[in-house]
């Protein structure tokens, strides 16, 4: 079954591959195609997982843990990530995840180019992929031995507490369980942030909802900072809501250019907007084109470098499908917002009638 | 989930203090307009859109006849289902209002009955009765134009004799004013006539617009109906024509910045035939398009550009300066009303049903055809009808000046409407029997200390609302009479005092919980949470993934609607407010508080 190779460029990847892929990687290909900015990169493919985490056989341990033994639960994947961590790799995983980081740094010009490392779920649940996404993402790795380490991690965090208590929750199998990494070409972030192409808390399809803040992303996506948030209309691309928050924390590049460090926001910017509103209206219409690619609304992570030429500020670092809302309108349930009446005019008595059972809003 | 009534209040009517120095104010406003022990009990607020003044004895005529009207209007013509009309009360020269609900289910049924036979009248023959009132108001407006105050001479005219009229000047004295106050009312009955069947056809497809795009901004809402050839615009277009006029014949000179008008105007009449076709030009755009009033209508003091040509005359001079410099001041309709279907075509292909897509072309079609008269009908009543009444009111001030009761004419608007009949009463009396008016005795003191009160009420900042907070606002023909929601009184009160048991954030994640608080303070304490406590913590990082299997409920000091924390509360359909700066240090484990993640608010509750 293994005729998928362990690396693939985000060039050879395209929206069908999240199999191989994960969701980001998938995607990430898929955005390359359609002429959206995104950094270069390589994915490290579930085949290369499959032989190198899915041979140590550890479902059955996992499936014998109690979720409500959260001290028990905690010890044992600390175990099981330390196996996964540093059982040996089969030499021709290692090999090809080696190779393609000396390749891509050299292509880039610089052996030890900094890339994010970043896990890419096979699985379509948000929930699931921010457990099992969001806190091993690795920013600022350099050079070859760095690189592969982070990939392990990667792999280890399907084994941390918090996705093994999901997993045993919703009762997802174990040995469905397969995970790709993205390396991908870093950028220093001036302000990050994430856009959702419908508003999270209404659903609203007309809107884009961005946060943002200064430094790196996973300030805002960890909850380490009250990012600015801004929601954008499509349709007239009036910024409906503006929210200039106190940024305190940002994450920031380790002083050698190596790992992140966490710190204090400088004083004058903290109250400062940590977008324009040319770059507001930049994200805006780069959301619209991925959504439209795609055709469904998406949850986007997006960076403005430090330096880019004006009104090519905006790239983006991942996006996939948004899911809680889409769930919701997949049901057959979802409440119409009005369905039309014999005569125009019988929709003011709808709306007048007055008795709470006439009413019609949900 | 809303307040119990009764809980939180704003100031009592009857804790309003008189403010210094307007002891008395009751008595230039009627009775029936004052506050009773018994509206303590009610929710009032205060209509500072209409009345951002304090208001003068005789403007108070700008409160008690529109709500006559009205409520008339709501209660017993139409018939709407779950309102009867709006109390209005004065306090301090300001106007407090009240709408009167219905909320019995079994009357609101049968008010509905009616409301749909009457409403849908209206609503079926719109174009034909709107045509039809359009001809009514321009004759209320001819006959108020047309009313005179009468002379009343040393003799009457001849014609008095020889016509056998019978009945002397002085009875038309007190007719024609009274004919000025019943037409005013009248009008006021018409411009009701189609308003609240109007709006209400906006607020459906308001609400709709607001439920499937709960972001929507209002003035989106209203793009998408607006109309091109607006009524209210039409004076502003004829001053950029007037403009354009002037520059095309050389007479751009003329209109420098702060010229008097009647400068302005003796210099144009000395430019030959350029000057005499401008002045022509002007003639024709004053009537009837300078029969706009500087303000709202509400007020005396607001005169029309007619009667102020100051006012146009320095728009003039800057549009002048404009067309000049080469711009072009027409307003683009063309593009605009592209702009407009754009938007509505953009905002009706996101709605996800062919049913949605079918009822929003109902809904704004209908609006569509309501709302020239929203428009429109400004124009027509508070401008040009009440600009030319309170300009009648003032003639009727000019002959009691003349007769010595008021020093001068503006006075009278220090008079009760019924007042001023009484003194006009004096005067039809003084020149009936060749004695002399004694109404100047009595008057003028009542007037200077009129003023006086006048200029006190200015000083005062009304508080936004009074009594006790009403259950919710629930009922849309009340949100719309009234013009105030849940929302708005919620920012009043907050603005009035912060309390110190509630704290706002992000709304992350939507749904209203109650119950138990467990202040967390870092992530090795996440054992201690219970099944069903809600989580109080600095950040939620996504190391505190495994709680939200157990938990009800987030709180947060740090953190945007997009956290991982807020994600994952979405997910797990549990309500969530994030980035509240404070949480931890106002809540304490054990608290029972109430977490609102649809407005970012959480309270103690207990």
């Amino acid at each position: 079954m293994n005729t998928t190779p362990p690396i693939l460029h985000f060039t050879e990847l395209g929206r069908d591959d999240a199999g191989v892929a994960g969701g980001k990687g998938a995607s990430l290909g898929e955005l390359l195609r359609a002429g959206i900015r995104v950094p270069d990169g390589f994915v490290v493919t579930t085949a290369a997982f499959r032989s190198a985490v899915t041979a140590l056989d550890l479902g059955s341990r996992v499936a014998a843990l109690d979720p409500a033994d959260a001290d028990g639960l905690a010890a044992t994947c600390a175990e099981l990530r330390s196996v996964v961590e540093s059982a040996p790799l089969p030499s021709d995983v290692a090999e090809a995840v080696l190779g393609a980081y000396t390749e891509f740094a050299a292509g880039c010009g610089d052996r030890y180019l900094p890339v994010a490392v970043r896990s890419s779920a096979t699985s379509e649940d948000s929930a699931e992929a921010s457990f099992a996404g969001l806190q091993d993402t690795y920013l600022w790795i350099r050079g070859e031995d760095q690189v592969l380490d982070h990939v392990r991690r990667c792999w280890a965090s399907l084994y941390s507490a918090e996705s093994v208590t999901y997993r045993l929750r919703r009762g997802v199998a174990e040995d469905e369980l397969a995970m790709a990494v993205v390396v991908q070409r870093m950028v220093a972030a001036r302000t990050s942030g994430v856009m959702f192409t419908r508003s999270p808390l209404t659903g609203d399809r007309s809107v884009v909802a961005i946060d943002a803040s200064w430094g790196l992303g996973s300030a805002v996506v960890s909850g380490d900072v009250t990012p600015d948030s801004f929601v954008v209309s499509k349709v007239t691309g009036d910024i409906v809501r503006r929210t200039v928050s106190v940024k305190t924390r940002w994450h920031q590049p380790g002083p050698g250019g190596d790992g992140t460090v966490d710190g204090d926001v400088p004083e004058h910017l903290q109250a400062a907007p940590s977008l324009s509103d040319d770059e507001i209206a930049e994200l805006v219409a780069l959301a619209r084109r991925v959504e439209d690619h795609y055709g469904c609304p998406q949850d986007i992570e997006w960076a403005v470098p430090r330096t880019a030429p004006p009104g090519e500020n905006v790239v983006v670092l991942q996006s996939r499908p948004e899911t809680v809302w889409s769930g919701r309108d997949a049901t057959a349930d979802r409440p119409k917002a009005a369905v039309p009446t014999a005569r125009a005019f019988d929709h003011v008595f709808n709306l007048l009638r007055g008795t709470r059972a006439g009413g019609r809003r949900p | 989930m809303s307040q119990p009534p009764g809980e939180r209040s704003f100031p009592l009517p009857s804790q309003v203090p008189t403010v210094p120095g307007a002891e008395g104010w009751q008595e230039m406003y009627p009775y029936f307009s004052r506050f009773q022990p018994e509206d303590d009990h009610r929710f009032w607020f205060y209509n500072s859109m209409h009345f951002p003044e304090a208001v003068p004895a005789f403007d108070s005529i700008t409160s008690e006849i529109p709500y006559t009207a009205i409520g008339a209007n709501t209660a017993r013509l139409f018939s709407f289902p779950t309102t009867m009309g709006i109390e209005y009360r004065i306090v301090n020269g300001r106007v407090y209002i009240t709408a009167n609900p219905v909320v019995d289910e079994a009357e609101q049924a049968e008010r509905l009955e009616h409301f749909q036979e009457r409403a849908g009248h209206y609503y079926s023959h719109w174009d034909r009765l709107y045509a039809e009132w359009q001809q009514r108001i321009d004759a209320l407006i001819a006959e108020i134009e047309a009313i005179e105050v009468p002379r009343l001479g040393e003799l009457e005219d001849l014609a008095v004799i020889t016509e056998a009229r019978g009945v002397a000047s002085n009875h038309f004295l007190r007719e024609n004013f009274h004919r000025c106050i019943d037409l005013y009312s009248k009008m006021w009955h018409h411009h009701t006539e189609f308003l609240m069947l109007g709006y209400g056809a906006y607020v459906v497809f308001f609400e709709f617009c607001t439920t499937a795009f709960p972001e929507i901004g209002d003035q989106t809402v209203a793009r998408m109906v607006a109309g091109m050839d607006v009524t209210m615009y039409r004076p502003d277009d004829e001053l950029k024509k007037l403009a354009a006029l002037a520059v095309e014949l050389g007479l751009g000179d003329l209109f420098a910045e702060g010229g008097h008008p009647g400068t302005v105007l003796s210099s144009l009449r000395e430019r030959g035939d350029a000057g005499a076709r401008w002045l022509e030009a002007l003639e024709a755009a004053k009537n009837p398009w300078f029969n706009v009033s500087v303000g709202d209508g509400f007020y005396h003091h607001h005169l029309s550009w007619a009667d102020d040509l100051s006012v146009p005359f320095s728009a003039l001079s800057g549009y002048v300066e404009q067309v000049a410099n080469g711009e072009d001041l027409r307003r683009p309709t063309g593009r605009l009303a592209e702009e407009r279907d754009r938007i509505a075509a953009e905002y009706r292909a996101l709605l996800q049903s062919e049913e949605e897509k079918a009822a929003f072309d109902q809904m704004l079609g209908l609006c569509r055809q309501v709302f020239p008269y929203i428009e429109s009908h400004k124009f027509y009543c508070e401008h040009w009808f009440t600009t030319r009444f309170f300009q009648k009111i003032r003639a009727f001030g000019q002959l009691l000046a003349e007769r010595g009761v008021l020093e001068q004419a503006d006075d009278v608007f220090h008079l009760r409407h019924v007042e001023v009949e009484d003194a006009l009463a004096d005067v039809m009396l003084a020149w009936a029997s060749g004695g002399r008016e004694l109404g100047a005795r009595h008057w003028q003191p009542i007037v200077a200390r009129r003023k006086q009160i006048v200029d006190a009420l200015a000083q005062w900042s009304p508080p936004p609302a009074l009594g006790p907070v009403p259950e919710a606002l629930n009922d849309p023909a009340v949100r719309m009479l009234w013009g105030v929601t849940d929302e708005t009184i919620e920012t009043w009160l907050g603005d009035q005092e912060l309390d110190e048991h509630t704290v706002r954030g992000n709304a992350a994640s939507p749904g209203v919980v109650e119950g138990t608080a467990r202040v967390l303070m870092n992530v090795n304490e996440i054992g201690r949470i219970r099944e069903g406590e809600i989580l109080v913590c600095p950040v939620t990082a996504p190391s505190w993934g495994p709680v939200f299997g157990k938990i009800a409920a987030a709180v947060s000091d740090i953190g945007g609607t997009m956290s991982h924390a807020a994600i994952v509360a979405r997910e797990y359909g549990m309500p969530a407010v994030v980035g509240t700066g404070k949480a931890t240090s106002v809540i304490k484990t054990g608290d029972r508080v109430r977490v609102d993640g649809d407005r970012g608010i959480v309270t103690v509750v207990g």
